[in-house]
């Protein structure tokens, strides 16, 4: 099973989920954590485990052969990203503009442009007894998340048995990099503060959990703060409201330190406990 | 003209609603660029009046035309990301997963495939309550291209204020180091960096400062929610000094910064106290910076 954790608005505390419902459940089963937020991976910050794995993750562009190139134009004419270009007598790859769709290359009529790995990131492996950690880091400079994202889902496909619950914590907003976490995701936490940017920016979260016909709840966190709207809005749209994580200060700096919260804060523990009461009947009915 | 860039690596830390705050004090001489285009949130708080509207076209996205298709799979086989779509032998394109390379219509032996121009977002120019003018926009759900409609964003922003003889345009960036985030980036005068004391801001300002560096862009940084850890505070305020990152200024822990949002104002309205002149303080410093560079 495949629960993803997103957000809409940044900041409201998916990481803070993602690694205590991780680590929590770890307590007593096989669980696989995943940092899909590949931009600015945080969970490993909260995990201590032992490294078991490391590969650096590639994307697919072309490289031109000069030698075999006629200079016929056709890589730049198919090229619909502007990612080959043909400057005099030269033809010129920008990699970070590349989408590694082929077409360059496989319609060059001299196979003058062979598709060549080029590095765009890096996945880890950890583990602490039960709990599973991976983590995907983009490098610098890359400017699509999407690929790597592709590559960490494959990975935790490939790695893991279907019945171990994983736990994907997603970027934020509501664009390309969030679908390609949420896209295979048996269910969604869509995690949210009560104040007008966290309500305007969960209702675009549910439009696209709509879109992609994907079975979904929400957390409070913070709550207490700003305004009954995320409630009523969760009522009047029939959203389970899986928990409500109080607005305390102390979290806030347990969180600062790295610190699990559910170990400290009992009320932090008792919303878990809640969601993974939740998560439950949810795969009771799909048995 | 100059153009100040707000951003954070993390979401969360005060950054909307202190780009509203110097909006707010900046008044007539700043011109707004929302660039965080898929969770746009400062129009929450500025009173937009969405005077004028245009729909974004961006990217392609193949569709396949029933009646020429002959079923010969060839699409499926060149789509390397599993967009093509197979359900009863009727091939169709899942449009969330076309990235719009135009490959399988370029090798359709039918010519069943065309390529529209779907509409990645809307962009917005409203007066607002600043008595100045924001450029906003919304991001279609779930599309690509947001780099583009960022770069739409603020090239609107940019001749608007250069129309007008403006002093500044102030950009709320989105978090990440992603493409919105470089597009965001590129041209600026000057990046002011919002963090705070936490794990993960501090992981996150150092990726998002190494980006910054790319562009070699003059940066200050603002940790805001100080108190919650002093220790790593002065943990950032060291990193600062040794990259030679502007320190503007330590702003509190304070929930006025709820209480004015659920109010739709920025801070600098509905605090009169302390934390509005922290935040007054730190706009004047970011202009001083900005003036001098």
């Amino acid at each position: 099973m495949k629960i993803a954790i997103a957000s809409g608005k940044g900041g409201t505390g998916k990481t803070t989920l993602s690694s205590n419902l991780a680590s929590y459940l770890a307590e007593h089963r096989e669980v696989v954590l995943t940092d899909m937020d590949v931009e600015e991976p945080n969970s490993g910050l909260f995990i201590q485990a032992d490294l078991k794995h490391e590969e650096d993750k590639f994307k697919m562009v072309p490289q031109w052969v000069e030698d075999k190139c006629t200079l016929c134009g056709i890589c730049q004419k198919v090229c619909n990203f502007h990612a080959v270009i043909q400057l005099g007598t030269m033809i010129m790859v920008l990699p970070e503009l590349c989408h590694g769709c082929y077409a360059c290359s496989e319609l060059c009529p001299e196979s003058a442009l062979p598709m060549i790995p080029k590095k765009m990131g890096k996945l880890i492996e950890f583990r602490s007894d039960n709990l599973h950690f991976i983590e995907s880091r983009l490098d610098i400079g890359e400017e699509q998340a999407v690929p790597l994202i592709r590559q960490t889902r494959n990975y935790i496909d490939k790695t893991f048995p279907d019945e171990v619950i994983k736990i994907y914590d997603a970027p934020p907003g509501t664009s390309c990099p969030v679908i390609e976490v949420t896209k295979d995701a048996d269910f969604v936490i869509l995690i949210t503060e009560p104040t007008p940017f966290g309500f305007h920016d969960l209702k675009l979260a549910v439009e696209t959990m709509r879109k992609l016909d994907k079975s979904f709840g929400v957390v409070i966190n913070r709550d207490g703060i700003g305004n009954n709207d995320v409630m009523d809005y969760s009522e009047a749209e029939k959203i389970p409201l899986l928990a409500k994580i109080p607005n305390d200060r102390i979290i806030a700096e347990f969180y600062s330190k790295g610190q699990l919260i559910y170990k400290e804060v009992p009320a932090f523990r008792h919303e878990l406990d809640g969601i993974i009461a939740y998560i439950k009947t949810l795969k009771d009915l799909k048995q | 003209m100059k153009e100040i860039v707000v951003i954070s690596g993390k979401g969360g830390t005060g950054k909307t609603s202190l780009t509203a705050s110097f909006a707010y004090l900046g008044g007539e001489d700043v011109i707004v660029a929302d660039c965080d285009v898929d969770a746009a949130d400062m129009h929450l708080l500025l009173e937009p009046d969405f005077e004028e509207k245009e729909d974004f076209y961006s990217g392609e996205l193949a569709y396949i035309k029933q009646d020429q298709c002959i079923r010969c799979g060839k699409c499926a086989k060149v789509c390397r990301y599993d967009a093509i779509l197979t359900i009863h032998n009727v091939f169709t394109v899942d449009s969330l997963s076309c990235e719009g390379c135009g490959y399988c219509a370029r090798i359709c032996p039918t010519n069943a495939i065309i390529n529209r121009k779907p509409i990645a977002g809307t962009w917005y120019i409203s007066n607002i309550k600043t008595g100045s003018i924001m450029v906003h926009a919304k991001l279609g759900i779930g599309a690509d291209n947001s780099g583009k409609l960022v770069a739409k964003v603020k090239a609107e922003a940019k001749e608007i204020a250069e129309d007008e003889f403006k002093d500044y345009v102030i950009v709320d960036g989105s978090p990440g180091i992603g493409c919105p985030v470089v597009s965001s980036l590129s041209g600026a005068s000057f990046v002011v960096i919002v963090t705070e004391p936490s794990v993960s801001g501090l992981h996150d300002l150092k990726r998002v400062y190494e980006l910054i560096q790319k562009f070699k862009i003059k940066a200050g940084c603002l940790i805001n929610k100080s108190d919650i850890n002093p220790k790593l505070t002065e943990e950032i305020e060291t990193f600062l000094r040794i990259e030679n990152i502007e320190h503007i200024a330590n702003l509190p822990y304070d929930e006025d910064f709820t209480k004015a949002m659920t109010n739709g104002q920025t801070i600098v309205e509905y605090s009169n106290g302390h934390l509005k002149e922290m935040i007054d303080k730190s706009w004047n410093k970011i202009k001083q910076l900005v003036t001098n560079n």
